[in-house]
C-alpha cells in the first residue's frame, strides 16, 4: 500500500497514515502502561498479607517483605519506579513466584497461544463457510437451522458454555462417562515429546478448544451471513451475472471478497480481545496459559504480574486493532485514498 | 402471439428483429406458495429492430426492469418467448453465454454497478475473460474506453470507481459493455442518477454509438423527455402491459391511451395536453384489474367519456388483448384504438382473459 519512496523523504499519502496510526497506537500503549499502575493499586487485599496468610508470621516480617516489594516507598516514587523498569524492558518480580514477571509470562504464554490459535483457526474456517452457505442460499433449511443455532451460541456466555461441556464431556452424564480430561493441558507424568504425549495434550486440548470455537463461530456466521446479504442485492453482481459470468463465480470473485471486508476487521479486532476473554475458559478447564495466571495474579494481587500480563494483553489488542486497519487499507481501495 | 401482419415502412424490417418478445409473462409467486402472486410482467409482447433505439417508458412498478431483467436472461419468464435474432434464449447460465455477449446491460446506478475494489482496468477486462476474447487484452480495454470517451483511456486503467465522477462512471460501465462487441444494449435508467449537465454528454454517447456501430438499444426510464430525445419507437408501459406502442414522434404528438395521454400532461415542455394527475390507488401487480387494467384511474371513464362512446362496460369487464409488437402506432384501448375495438369485437375474448375476467 505504501507507495514508492522517492529520495528527498517526503512521504506519501499511505507513508503518512502507517506514520500516524504507529504513533496512534504507540500512544494508546502509552496510557495502557500508566493505568495499569493505578489500577491494580485500587484493588482490595495486601499482597505481603495475603502472601503469609494462614502461616505464623510476626508482623515485622510481614513489613519486611512489603518493603522487599518496595511497597514501602511513597506512591509517586513507586510510579516512577515502574515506567523506569518498564522501558527498560524490565516488568519486575513476581511477589507470589518470586521470579522475573517476564520468565514467568514466557513460560505460560505457549498454552494459551496453542488454545487461542487453533480454536480462531476453526472459529473463522467453518463460521465463514456457514454464513456463506447461509446467505447464498437464504432460507433453505441450512441457513435456517445455522441461524437459529447461530443465535442461540452467540447469546450464551462462554464461561457458561464451557462449564455445561464440561459437565457434559469431562465429568460425564448420568450412566455417560467423562470422555475427556477435565482440566490441565497433560496427565502427570506423560513424556510431552512424545507421540503420546502429542495425544494426551490434545485430548486435554478438545474441551477448552470446542467451548472457544463454538463461541466465536456464532459470531463470524451471522456477520459473514448478514454482510453477504447486503452485498448480494448490489448491482454490480447484475453486471457480472449479465455478462455471463456463472452464479458460483459470481459469489466467489465479487461478492465474498468484499463481504469479507467488515468480517475481517471483525476477526482482527476479535483476536485482540479473545485473548482477555481467555482468562474465563482457561479458569474454567484449568488451562494452565496467561489467563489462569492473570486469574491466579489477580488473587495475590501480584502488582508486577497483573501489570506485565495486562500490559501483554492490551498490546495484543492494540496490535490486532493496527493490524485491522492497516489490512483493510489493502483490501479496500476506498479507504486508500479516502 | 406472433405478429402476423408485416410491419410496414420500416426497411430493416427484412432482416427481421433483432429481439423480439412474445406473450411475456413474469410472475412473483409469494414466498413458499403463499399469498398473491404478482404479475410483473403480464403478457408483453415488443421487437427491437437492428440500429433502433426503442424507450419502454412508464411508472416505477409497472413492470418495466423486471421485462429488461428477463429480456437479459437474469429472471427466468413464467410463459412466453424472448427471441434473438429469431431464436429463443436458452436456458441456464450456460445456455446464455453467447447471447449475452450479444446483449449488454447499462444499469441505472453506475456507482452500485462497478464493483467498488476493481479498477477500471478490471472492470472492463472482467467480460473479455468470461468469454475468452482473443487478442491483446490492453489494446481492447484501451480502445472500449476511448470509444466511450474516456481519454486518454491509460489513465484510467488503475483509478478505481470512487475516484471518477458519475458520469465517468457510467462511461466505464458503457466501456465495459462495448468491449465485448455486443449488437445491442438494454439500458436500464442509464442517466437518471446523473447530473443534469452528464445527461446530455451520455445521451449524445448512446446515440453516437448507434450511428457509428449500428447497435440497438432497449432504454427503460421513467422519462418521456428522455424518451422524446432520443428514442426512434416508444413502448409505455402500465401494469405489467404495454398499453401503447409505436414511432416516438407519433405517439407522443398524437398520444392515444389515456394513460399515456396523463404521463405525457405532466411532462414540462408539453403545452397542447392540459395537466391530468392521475389519482385513484396506484397499480399493485397482485391485484390486477378485470377488464382494462387502467380502467379503476382512467380519466376518460371518470369523466364520462368512455360512456359517451358506449364503451364504459367493455372497459370494466372486458380484457384488452395483448398489444403486438409491431412498428405502427397501437394503443390497448376501447375508446381510443381502432384496431384494437376490431380485433376484440372478432375475438371477443382473448387468452387470459377468463382468468382475468374472474378476478
Amino acid at each position: 500500500m505504501a507507495a514508492t519512496s522517492t529520495r528527498t523523504f517526503r512521504p506519501s499519502a499511505g507513508q503518512r497514515r502507517l506514520g500516524a496510526k504507529l504513533i496512534g497506537a504507540a500512544l494508546s500503549l502509552a496510557f495502557v502502561l500508566v493505568f495499569n499502575f493505578f489500577l491494580f493499586r485500587v484493588l482490595p487485599g495486601d499482597p505481603a498479607k495475603n502472601l503469609t496468610r494462614n502461616r505464623l508470621v510476626p508482623a515485622e516480617q510481614v513489613e519486611v517483605l512489603r518493603e522487599s516489594f518496595g511497597l514501602g516507598k511513597p506512591l509517586p516514587q513507586q510510579f516512577a519506579q515502574y515506567v523506569r523498569d518498564t522501558l527498560s524492558g524490565d516488568l519486575g518480580i513476581s511477589y507470589k513466584f518470586r521470579r522475573p514477571v517476564s520468565e514467568v509470562i514466557a513460560e505460560r504464554i505457549w498454552p494459551t497461544v496453542l488454545l487461542l490459535g487453533l480454536s480462531t483457526l476453526l472459529s473463522t474456517a467453518i463460521g465463514l463457510w456457514i454464513g456463506i452457505r447461509g446467505a447464498w442460499r437464504r432460507n433453505s433449511v441450512f441457513d435456517r437451522v445455522s441461524l437459529g443455532a447461530s443465535l442461540a451460541l452467540y447469546a450464551m456466555p462462554e464461561f457458561w458454555l464451557g462449564i455445561m461441556l464440561l459437565i457434559a464431556f469431562g465429568v460425564g452424564v448420568g450412566p455417560l462417562p467423562g470422555l475427556f480430561p477435565t482440566g490441565g493441558l497433560s496427565s502427570p507424568d506423560t513424556e510431552l515429546a512424545s507421540l503420546a504425549g502429542v495425544a494426551d495434550v490434545a485430548r486435554h486440548l478438545f474441551l477448552p478448544c470446542l467451548t472457544l470455537t463454538l463461541a466465536y463461530i456464532a459470531e463470524y456466521a451471522l456477520v459473514m451471513r448478514s454482510s453477504l446479504l447486503d452485498e448480494l442485492t448490489e448491482d454490480y453482481l447484475t453486471t457480472a451475472r449479465a455478462k455471463g459470468l456463472r452464479d458460483a463465480l459470481v459469489l466467489r470473485r465479487h461478492a465474498v471478497p468484499n463481504a469479507l471486508l467488515p468480517t475481517t476487521t471483525l476477526i482482527f479486532l476479535n483476536l485482540g480481545f479473545i485473548v482477555s476473554g481467555a482468562i474465563t475458559i482457561e479458569t474454567v478447564y484449568s488451562w494452565p496459559g496467561l489467563g489462569l495466571l492473570s486469574y491466579e495474579a489477580l488473587r495475590t494481587p501480584d502488582y508486577p504480574l497483573l501489570q506485565g500480563v495486562f500490559l501483554l494483553f492490551s498490546a495484543a489488542v492494540i496490535i490486532a486493532n493496527l493490524i485491522a486497519d492497516l489490512l483493510y487499507a489493502y483490501l479496500d481501495p476506498r479507504v486508500r485514498t479516502g | 402471439m406472433t405478429a402476423t401482419q408485416p410491419a410496414p415502412a420500416a426497411p430493416e424490417a427484412a432482416q427481421g428483429p433483432i429481439l423480439e418478445v412474445r406473450d411475456l409473462h413474469v410472475h412473483f409467486g409469494a414466498r413458499r406458495g403463499k399469498g398473491p402472486t404478482a404479475k410483473a410482467v403480464d403478457g408483453v409482447d415488443l421487437q427491437v429492430q437492428p440500429g433502433e433505439i426503442v424507450a419502454l417508458a412508464g411508472e416505477s412498478g409497472c413492470g418495466k426492469t423486471t421485462l429488461a431483467r428477463s429480456i437479459l436472461g437474469l429472471v427466468e419468464p413464467t410463459s412466453g418467448q424472448v427471441l434473438y435474432r429469431g431464436k429463443p434464449l436458452g436456458r441456464g447460465t450456460a445456455a446464455l453465454k453467447p447471447y449475452r455477449r450479444e446483449v449488454q446491460l447499462v444499469l441505472q446506478d453506475p456507482t452500485g454497478a462497478l464493483n467498488p475494489r476493481q479498477s477500471v482496468y478490471e472492470s472492463v477486462a472482467e467480460g473479455l475473460r468470461i468469454h475468452g476474447v482473443k487478442g491483446d487484452e490492453e489494446t481492447l480495454v484501451a480502445d472500449a474506453l476511448a470509444r466511450s470517451g474516456l481519454r486518454p483511456p491509460r489513465r484510467f486503467f488503475l483509478a478505481y470507481p470512487h475516484e471518477l465522477s458519475g458520469g465517468q462512471r457510467q462511461r466505464v460501465v458503457i466501456a465495459g459493455a462495448l468491449a465485448l462487441e455486443p449488437s445491442m444494449l438494454v439500458a436500464d435508467e442509464p442517466v437518471s442518477s446523473l447530473d443534469a449537465s452528464v445527461r446530455g454528454e451520455i445521451l449524445a454517447l448512446l446515440l453516437g454509438l448507434v450511428r457509428d456501430l449500428g447497435l440497438s438499444i432497449l432504454v427503460v426510464t421513467h422519462d418521456l423527455g428522455l424518451a422524446w430525445n432520443i428514442a426512434d419507437r416508444l413502448a409505455v408501459m402500465y401494469l405489467g402491459r404495454i398499453v401503447e406502442q409505436g414511432p416516438t414522434e407519433t405517439v407522443l404528438a398524437n398520444p392515444r391511451h389515456p394513460y399515456t395521454r396523463a404521463l405525457l400532461s405532466v411532462v414540462p415542455e408539453v403545452h397542447h395536453l392540459e395537466t391530468q394527475i392521475l389519482s385513484g390507488e396506484p397499480p399493485d401487480p397482485t391485484r390486477v384489474p378485470p377488464g382494462c387494467r387502467f380502467h379503476p384511474r382512467c380519466p376518460a371513464l371518470a369523466s364520462g367519456e368512455a360512456a359517451r362512446a358506449g364503451v364504459d362496460d367493455r372497459c370494466r369487464n372486458e380484457a384488452v388483448p395483448i398489444l403486438r409488437g409491431v412498428a405502427e402506432h397501437h394503443a390497448a384501448c376501447f375508446l381510443t384504438d381502432e384496431s384494437v375495438k376490431k380485433e376484440s369485437e372478432r375475438r371477443p375474448r382473448t387468452r387470459g382473459s377468463h382468468a382475468e375476467g374472474l378476478q
